[in-house]
């Protein structure tokens, strides 16, 4: 038992390294001078710009320091396939794929049953205007786009056990067609539950589209990661914690 | 309203802002009636804390007046005098629920940032940079604070609000520092600083029963402080070799614990004062960790190294060597306040403790700029300057 753990553990450690050996040294450097550049403040403009390199720079660190690059993860993107061709796991050569998970302190009934009324999803999910439930097994799903648009689907569940998984996937004529599912399990001791989800989607451009909305700081898992953040909050506080809209001198409220 | 703001290095201003209002249901509306200058302060001011953005509103440490509830607050009615915690928590979370308020998961709306920084992230923090959530502080007339039921205390009758007001910051961190040091009867604790911060750690000690307490600074001015009202034996560093002078007061044992109530700013006369001092300058290192390796030294095998004086990112030569051999243990952390407030509240209702010595200037928040540089120069033997709004 033990030593399948170890097992499992050294090939999930293998099979996370997507940075080629170059391009980590790149990445440590560049990291390095980024972060700096960002506590010395010469970034010119305000706490996101400063916050961003500084970021940006342990970010490239961290990915020099552990040869896994989140965002190629994301995109299925592997560098390191020359050397070490084990390491290609995923098999869609198309699709996103984002895996995030959360840790709340609810019980998996209570946070199935918020779940499985996707029209609570836009209350966390920042990035959908809203879902509507048709039926039993059918919704329709409306999500913000770039520059104002809204992309629409019909989604059916495809799965579903209650209070331990749901997975759903939209219908043929979806504008951008997509699949997911969301795992709820006790989390060690009855502290809470853990909950794990999986998106897959293919853009409307395909993955260069995608890669160029990332750009601008479209990016799936830290998205995906928010979203189940803020469903914890809501789930634990019954509240999403927020400086929106309190005073500053920066003239006005910002 | 007026609120004291941060613009950049070594620049602060009292500027006419917008008053706050109620943003979530379990906020409430404070009308500060007195925020103080802290130590933390001094690391924005000096631009050690990276994400800080011009016009943002600083001040972690005060006591007010509620004004004004959201729908789900209960606990607390208009009118009601309370110190407020300057660390924000939720009360739900698993770390709230363990007492470890400030690790709280919930109350950091950038905690994103903090967690790409840290690898995970911890609560937000008043008035204290983008990474700790970037809430307005309370260095202003009124102050919005989130899960007010939570970080909100109620003043007992009798309790003044110059002492209550440090019940709000430097009195928990101080009393969080001795209480990681799992003190024993017998026990001899030395404190590195002699800040506010360092002084209730000093009184802390002593309330949580050790037998000797030793202060250390080169303010004579504060180790007077600490000789006079808290009643500890006190130690020039400037006078005197500290470890050596630590090994005749144990007679050769070492200190039991020793707390770290300086930071990362920590002054050093030499070279090695030269060496972090360039290092910090060019931002090849955050911290200065003088006060660390001291400690670490001068702690007696198996002892406690207890750390509240802040450090924000890098350090460099700590002699982990000895801190590995010598089998210390090591506890740290912003304080978890909402775990002792309402015991330390009862220690000033008792009579046991005034922290309000520590106060030794007063003024509206048009002399901000003033405060803060009297309290970083310490000139006039400032210790606490106290704005009141
Ligand atoms: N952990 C927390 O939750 C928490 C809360 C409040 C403050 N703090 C931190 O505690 C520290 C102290 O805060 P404060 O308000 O008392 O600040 P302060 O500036 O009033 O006091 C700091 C003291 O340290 C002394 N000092 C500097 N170098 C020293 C050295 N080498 N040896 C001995 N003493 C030295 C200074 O002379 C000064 O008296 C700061 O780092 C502050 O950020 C932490
Ligand atoms: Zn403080
Ligand atoms: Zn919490």
């Amino acid at each position: 038992m033990q030593q399948t753990t170890h097992q499992m553990m050294n090939q999930e450690q293998t099979s996370s390294i997507n940075v080629g050996n170059e391009e980590r040294l790149v990445s440590l450097l560049a990291g390095a001078a980024l972060m700096l550049a960002g506590l010395k403040r010469i970034v010119p403009g305000g706490f996101l710009q400063t916050v961003g390199a500084i970021l940006g720079g342990y970010y490239l660190f961290n990915r020099g320091l552990t040869g896994h690059c989140e965002i190629y993860h994301a995109l299925d993107m592997n560098t390191a396939v020359e050397t070490n061709k084990n390491a290609v796991s995923v098999p869609h050569q198309q699709g996103v794929h984002v895996r995030k998970s959360i840790t709340i302190n609810a019980s998996p009934e209570e946070v199935y049953r918020f779940w499985r009324n996707f029209e609570n999803l836009p209350r966390f999910m920042n990035h959908l205007e809203s879902v509507r439930v048709m039926d039993e097994r059918r919704s329709h799903w409306v999500a913000k786009a770039p520059a104002g648009m809204t992309v629409e689907w019909d989604a059916e569940i495809i799965n579903e056990v209650p209070n331990e998984v749901i997975g759903w996937r939209s219908l043929q004529d979806a504008q951008i067609s997509n699949a997911g599912s969301v795992r709820f399990r006790p989390a060690p001791r009855g502290n809470g539950t853990e909950v794990r989800v999986e998106l897959e989607y293919v853009p409307p451009a395909g993955p260069l589209g995608a890669a160029i909305a990332r750009l601008f700081g479209e990016e799936p898992s830290q998205q995906i990661g928010e979203d189940l953040r803020r469903l914890k909050q809501l789930l634990e506080t019954g509240e999403i914690a927020t400086t929106e809209g309190q005073p500053s001198g920066r003239g006005g409220s910002r | 309203m007026r609120a004291l703001c941060w613009y950049g290095n070594n620049d602060v201003r009292a500027v006419t802002v917008s008053d706050p209002s109620i943003l979530n249901p379990h906020d409430a509306i404070i009308r500060v009636r007195l925020s103080s200058v802290c130590g933390s302060d001094l690391h924005l001011y000096d631009g050690f804390v990276p994400s800080m953005m011009p016009g943002d509103i600083i001040g972690h440490e005060f006591m007010g007046e509620v004004v004004d509830t959201g729908r789900d607050v209960q606990n607390l009615q208009r009118g009601d005098r309370v110190v407020v915690c300057s660390i924000i928590a939720c009360g739900k979370c698993l770390y709230c629920q363990r007492g470890l308020f400030s690790l709280c998961e919930n109350s950091n709306p950038n905690a994103w940032a903090e967690g790409s920084l840290f690898g995970y992230h911890t609560a937000g923090i008043f008035g204290y940079s983008h990474l700790f959530g970037g809430y307005a502080g309370s260095h202003a007339e009124y102050i919005r604070v989130p899960f007010a039921d939570v970080n909100a205390f109620k003043i007992p009758e009798g309790v003044a609000d110059d002492a209550a007001l440090f019940a709000s910051d430097a009195f928990p961190t101080g009393f969080f520092a001795a209480d990681n040091c799992n003190i024993q009867l017998g026990d001899i604790v030395a404190v590195w600083g002699c800040g506010a911060v360092g002084l209730m750690a000093l009184c802390s000690a002593y309330l949580l029963g050790a037998e000797r307490v030793i202060a250390i600074d080169r303010f004579p001015e504060r180790l007077q402080m600490a000789r006079e009202h808290v009643g500890a034996e006190i130690l020039n560093y400037m006078e005197v070799d500290v470890i050596e002078a630590l090994k005749d007061i144990t007679a050769g044992r070492g200190p039991d614990a020793c707390i770290d109530a300086v930071g990362m700013e920590a002054h050093a006369g030499g070279l090695p004062g030269m060496y972090d001092k360039v290092k910090q300058t060019l931002r090849l290192e955050l911290d200065r960790p003088h006060v660390l390796r001291h400690a670490i030294q001068a702690c007696r095998p198996g002892g406690t190294l207890s750390i509240v004086g802040v450090y924000a990112g890098l350090l460099d030569k700590i002699p982990m060597g000895a801190a590995m051999n010598k089998a210390l243990t090591f506890k740290m952390g912003q304080q978890p306040g909402h775990r002792y407030i309402p015991r330390l509240l009862d220690y000033i209702a008792a009579g046991q403790v005034d922290p309000s010595f520590v106060i030794t200037h007063r003024m509206s928040l048009d002399h901000g700029q003033e405060g803060y540089q009297l309290f970083k120069t310490k000139a006039e033997d400032c210790v606490r300057v106290v704005f009141t709004p």
